[in-house]
């Protein structure tokens, strides 16, 4: 393990775009730990959810976008729930994951990443999710070729798992889909205006 | 006499394929109990569980759409899907902003209102659990009632129940003659999308939970989201696998056990269609197949 | 005629260094009625003044005006200058050119030094105005009411009355002692509770100025500094304590047992009862509500309908004295007090609502005060530590900090100040009590300031061998016979998962209950949770902003015992001197009513803070408004709000005012 010595930036874009996007006061967390305590997940992160708004904090962006942490989160809202100093801090790990796509930063917790990206793909292909679109184009990218791949015969023999997608909402949300992309893209083209 | 109420219904997508039975119990179940269910048309994706954490315009735009489609038939929208709720709720609460309503409008290319009555089926059946035509009580039952996270939580979107303590699926299910148990995992959490990406966290949650309600002296587990009936459910072969204890514990939909009890058939509920073995409790507790006296 | 004099103060360079004050003392002769001005280098000082009165009496000055810091610093100063010159000392204005000018605007001499005038200017109109006022003198009841019989209200009880003065100490419960009494051991010493408290509590039993009324409540307080008037509930304890000698026969042989509110549920108690050995008085009551012949007289009352309920009454049976009175009603008494010392502590916070620890639903979760009872020996399980759920010695012992402290999502943001210590006193404690046990706190900051209190927490970490972790406990759960508690150690900055025997809540404190309505009923304020307010939390920690009602220990704020004490002295101290002057002196700058243009709209009774304005019925039948001249404290909210324009404020009179205010332009 390197050791590192920090130079705390406290007042950075960062915490104010995280800040922002949020909607939350980072700057209130006395790091008590009762969220990293209560999220099911932490044992799994490098950076516990505590340890993710410390970092916020001093400004420390790279360790935080970096960290495996906010792909790990699952959203339960457990931290929110019982924070005592009422911060939602799956908002702060949401907004974390908001600026690592419009930062295209790249490392993290690359299997998280893909499944939420390959959701979204088949959603955008057939209107509705086909999971078995997703996993089987998420064992075959990620090259775990054959994760949960034992419960599929059982599915479908249960008719519980379809081969074909349902397609009626594909033209209806590929436009959804186009018109949020161009809001981006107007916002974006402001963004650089201004600059 | 059975009381006529009628919603806009949003299965969401995993209710088409592996939660058919959480689909077809539904159905059932509001058949029975009188309450009427259109279907949105040309319904999609809400964008669960990963539009929010990638593109938040996206995230609100996906269940907009649904909001837009049921105010244009003017009924109030029901979810049963834990998840899908919780996402049409976002939604829900983004309209109350005027420039986000306007932004949305444009995207889904519908006039959206300032406001819009979003329900879970299981605030409909709580409303009217005093007249529910209950005609084989679950006698016996000891069901632990799992809420899971996105049902209750964040409350300030849910506003549903308490974020630790929520009654409400206990009063229905109690409701429909079973007994069900005070625990301390009803909103903990399963795992949700982890089953794909790390299988080993989602199975040592979901383990804890089903351990937690046999500790509790509950028989089975009851849920209101396909994403917890999946990890419950599923894998429990898995559990033993990887953990050497198999927690042979049933796990329902409350659609399914509510529906037992207003007498509709087992297999009519696809109780039988389950990963892990229901049809032998339900035996046990004569609770299988048709009710007896019909 | 106005012959008006204008001192301008230096304030050393504070005003000169900002304002020209020669050109402002030169400029000042200008001004309408000015007969003399001279300026000093510090108007305050014994030289300055004596200059003052020296051109007083040169000029033969009947109006003076101090141009100098604000009011609040020196007007006294000045007024008593006046005096010593033979002028009414009312014939004084302060013109504020340090706070309201030099200070505000050091970056500008020159406009400051308008300004200056300007303020002087108005002072001068304003004097001109001036008329004599007089102070006028009320007598005093010379007995102060003590609210609450804690530790805190006990010692300001016994301080007031060994400085002489009569004391009636009212509490709500059948025993004095409050807290401090259901307390094994104290913090940082150790010391037994019981034995450092009873006979405090003793004293307070048998003091001759002390008048003890317990299961009594304060129901009505009218009047004001000197002269409260207080309406005082006693309810019927259904014991004549004239005849009764506390012999004990009635609770040994009450045949009716409930939970003991003293032992915090853990034990029981009898019906009638006292509710500790060492209660003062040490006479019993009958907890009527639950008595086995209440009940019996409700169901007669109610036509016997259903199961007939034991007659029972065997308390009165075996009463050797006819003490048991059955037939004792509720009785209201009015006493008259010169000040009122409110000292009506905290409860300790209700964990039922963290769900996340249970719920208050599982057995082996307990406050730290359920484990007070345990440790004592004298409590319900004689000092041996025992799990509720089966009765067992716990080996692993988890204590959970700030349970109601530091929480803002449980409306409980601030700090209670006393739980850190009372976890070190617990664990040292519980390893004394047996030397097998391990002990685990969870804690955020472990907070020690006072006396010995770093060198008590380190004998915790060193004799008791506790391990503290640094984090707060998420979620508590029964796994078998274990609890599960989840925390995170923030230092590792990895998660804790501990298999507890017991775990103990360190719960917080709040306001008692009841204490919104106590300072409702006395017109004092309090903050959203429910604390008093004082006057000033620095400088007047123990008055409040109602002369004569005093304020003291936790009902203020988290407190521990040695600060309560302190504040119970430092109440009983203000009181005292206010019990101490034959007559007060009330301030003449208040409001008053011309009876002749009041149209008895009466609104300024509904707008006033103080209620100082009550209703009076004329000769002829109308009904006007009268101020209370010893509760008007001259705001002049009242004088705003009277259409007709009948109240006037002496010393702010409306003439006064518009002078000021014309001056200007």
């Amino acid at each position: 393990m390197t050791l590192k010595t920090i130079t705390p930036v406290p007042h950075t874009a960062f915490r104010d775009q995280i800040e922002k996007l949020s909607g939350e006061n980072v700057a209130r967390c006395y790091q008590c730990g009762k969220c990293s305590a209560g999220c099911p997940v932490s044992f799994a992160m490098d950076l516990a959810p505590r340890r993710i708004m410390r970092a916020i904090q001093l400004g420390l962006k790279e360790e935080v976008l970096a960290s495996t942490t906010i792909w790990l989160c699952v959203q339960c809202n457990v931290c929110s729930a019982r924070c005592p100093r009422e911060i939602e801090v799956a908002r702060v790990m949401e907004a974390c994951r908001l600026v690592f796509q419009q930062e295209k930063f790249k490392a993290g917790d690359r299997d998280t990443m893909l499944f939420h990206k390959l959701l979204l793909d088949s959603v955008r292909r057939w209107g509705r999710l086909h999971e078995l679109d997703l996993a089987a184009s998420y064992n075959l990218i990620s090259g775990h070729l054959t994760a949960n791949m034992g419960l599929v015969p059982g599915l479908i023999a249960r008719g519980k798992l379809a081969i074909l997608p349902h397609r009626e909402a594909r033209s209806e949300v590929k436009k959804v889909i186009a018109r949020v992309e161009a809001e981006h893209r107007k916002d974006k083209a402001k963004a650089g205006g201004k600059a | 006499m059975k009381s006529t109420s009628t919603y806009a219904y949003y299965p969401g997508c995993t209710l088409k394929t592996t939660a058919r039975e959480f689909d077809v119990s539904t159905k059932a179940l509001c058949g029975a109990l009188g309450i009427r269910l259109l279907e949105l048309k040309h319904w999609g994706c809400c964008g669960a569980s990963s539009a929010h954490g990638t593109d938040h315009l996206l995230a609100l735009a996906l269940p907009a759409r649904e909001i837009a489609s049921a105010s244009q038939m003017g009924w109030p929208l029901v979810a049963v899907c834990a998840m899908c709720f919780s996402r049409l709720k976002h939604s829900e609460a983004a309209l109350h902003d005027e420039s986000m309503r306007n932004k949305l409008s444009g995207i889904v290319g519908k006039p959206l209102p300032a406001s819009y009555e979003v329900l879970h089926l299981l605030q409909v059946i709580d409303n009217m659990r005093d007249r529910m035509p209950v005609t084989r009580p679950l006698s016996g039952l000891k069901a632990a009632c799992y809420y899971g996270c996105v049902l209750v939580r964040p409350k300030d979107v849910s506003r549903m129940d308490d974020v630790e303590n929520p009654q409400i699926m206990d009063r229905v299910i109690r409701a429909a003659g079973a007994e069900t148990v005070d625990w301390n995992f009803k909103t903990e959490c399963c795992g949700a999308g982890m089953a794909l990406p790390h299988t080993d966290i989602m199975l040592k949650l979901s383990l804890r939970i089903l351990n937690q309600a046999k500790q509790a002296g509950a028989d089975c587990v009851v849920t209101a989201c396909p994403l917890c009936f999946a990890n419950l459910d599923g894998y429990q072969k898995q559990m033993k696998k990887t953990f050497g204890s198999d927690p042979e514990m049933p796990v329902f939909y409350f659609t399914e056990l509510i529906g037992l009890a207003a007498g509709i058939s087992s297999e009519r509920l696809l109780i039988n269609k389950h990963t892990t073995d229901a049809m032998s409790l339900l035996k046990n507790k004569g609770l299988a197949g048709e009710p007896v006296h019909a | 005629m106005p012959r008006v004099g204008v001192f301008v103060c230096h304030c050393g360079t504070n005003i000169a260094g900002t304002v020209d004050v020669p050109a402002v003392t030169e400029w000042a002769k200008t001004l309408p009625g000015v007969v003399a001005t001279s300026d000093n280098k510090y108007s305050c000082s014994e030289p300055g003044q004596a200059s003052i009165r020296k051109v007083i009496e040169e000029n033969r000055l009947n109006r003076v005006v101090v141009a100098a810091c604000s009011p609040r610093m020196h007007e006294a100063t000045f007024r008593r200058a006046m005096v010593q010159a033979g002028l009414n000392p009312y014939f004084l204005e302060i013109a504020n050119i340090r706070e309201h000018c030099s200070w505000v605007h050091g970056n500008d001499k020159a406009m400051a030094t308008e300004k200056a005038k300007d303020i002087i200017r108005m002072a001068v109109a304003k004097v001109t105005n001036n008329e004599a006022l007089f102070p006028k003198t009320i007598g005093i009841t010379k007995r102060a009411l003590v609210i609450g019989g804690g530790i805190t209200g006990i010692q300001a009880a016994l301080d007031i009355a060994n400085a002489g003065h009569e004391v009636v100490l009212v509490e709500r419960e059948p025993s004095i002692g409050g807290h401090m009494a259901q307390l094994d051991k104290t913090f940082p010493t150790l010391d037994c509770s019981a034995c450092i408290l009873s006979p405090k509590m003793v004293d307070i039993g048998q003091h001759p100025k002390i008048k003890l009324m317990n299961y009594s409540q304060v129901q009505k307080v009218s009047g004001f500094v000197g002269n409260f008037e207080v309406e005082i509930l006693q309810k019927a304890k259904r014991v004549d304590y004239s005849k009764c000698t506390g012999c004990g026969t009635c609770w040994q042989k009450c045949p009716q047992k409930v939970d003991s509110e003293f032992d915090v549920g853990t034990g029981k108690r009898t019906v009638i009862h006292i509710p500790f050995p060492q209660a003062i008085p040490a006479k019993p009551v009958i907890d009527w509500a639950q008595c086995r012949y209440c009940k019996f007289l409700d169901w007669k009352a109610a036509g016997e309908q259903g199961k007939k309920p034991p007659e029972c009454r065997v308390c009165e049976k075996v009463c050797p004295v006819q003490a048991i009175d059955f037939n004792q009603q509720d009785q209201v008494v009015t006493e008259k007090f010169g000040a009122i010392v409110v000292a009506t502590g905290y409860k300790t916070f209700d964990p039922a609502v963290y769900e996340e620890y249970g719920g208050g639903r599982l057995p082996d979760v307990i406050t730290s005060l359920q484990l007070e009872r345990q440790m004592n020996a004298a409590g319900p399980t004689g000092g041996e530590i025992k799990r509720p759920s089966d009765g067992e010695h716990p080996r692993t012992i988890v204590l959970v900090s700030c349970v109601g402290s530091r929480d803002a999502q449980k409306g409980r943001p601030y700090c209670s100040k006393i739980c850190c210590m009372y976890n070190a006193k617990h664990a040292i404690m519980l390893k004394e009590h047996d030397p097998g046990v391990q002990v685990y706190v969870f804690y955020i900051d472990v907070r020690t300031g006072g006396k010995d209190f770093e060198e008590f927490y380190l004998r915790a970490i060193d004799e008791a061998g506790a391990v503290y972790l640094r984090g707060r406990v998420s979620k508590i759960y029964q796994d078998g016979k274990k609890l599960v508690v989840l925390g995170e150690d923030s230092l590792m900055g990895q998660p804790v998962e501990i298999a507890a025997d017991l775990v103990v809540l360190a719960a917080g404190m709040e306001p008692n209950i009841g204490a919104a309505e106590i300072a409702q009923t006395l017109h004092i304020s309090y903050d959203t949770y429910g604390f008093m307010v004082e006057a000033h939390p620095k400088l007047r920690p123990v008055e409040t902003n109602t002369d004569g009602i005093l304020v003291a220990g936790a009902c203020v704020g988290p407190r521990d015992i040695p600060e309560s004490v302190a504040q119970g002295s430092a109440a009983a101290a203000k009181a005292v001197g206010i019990l101490s002057q034959d007559s007060l002196t009330v301030d003449p700058m208040i409001a008053q009513v011309d009876p002749a243009k009041c149209i008895g709209c009466l609104l300024c009774v509904a707008v006033c803070p103080f209620k100082a304005p009550y209703s009076e019925t004329t000769r002829d039948k109308r009904t006007i408004a009268v101020i209370n001249e010893a509760l008007c404290k001259g705001c002049g909210i009242c004088v705003a709000h009277c259409r007709p324009k009948a109240i006037n404020l002496h010393g702010f009179t409306n003439q006064q005012l518009l002078a000021e205010v014309q001056a200007l332009w």
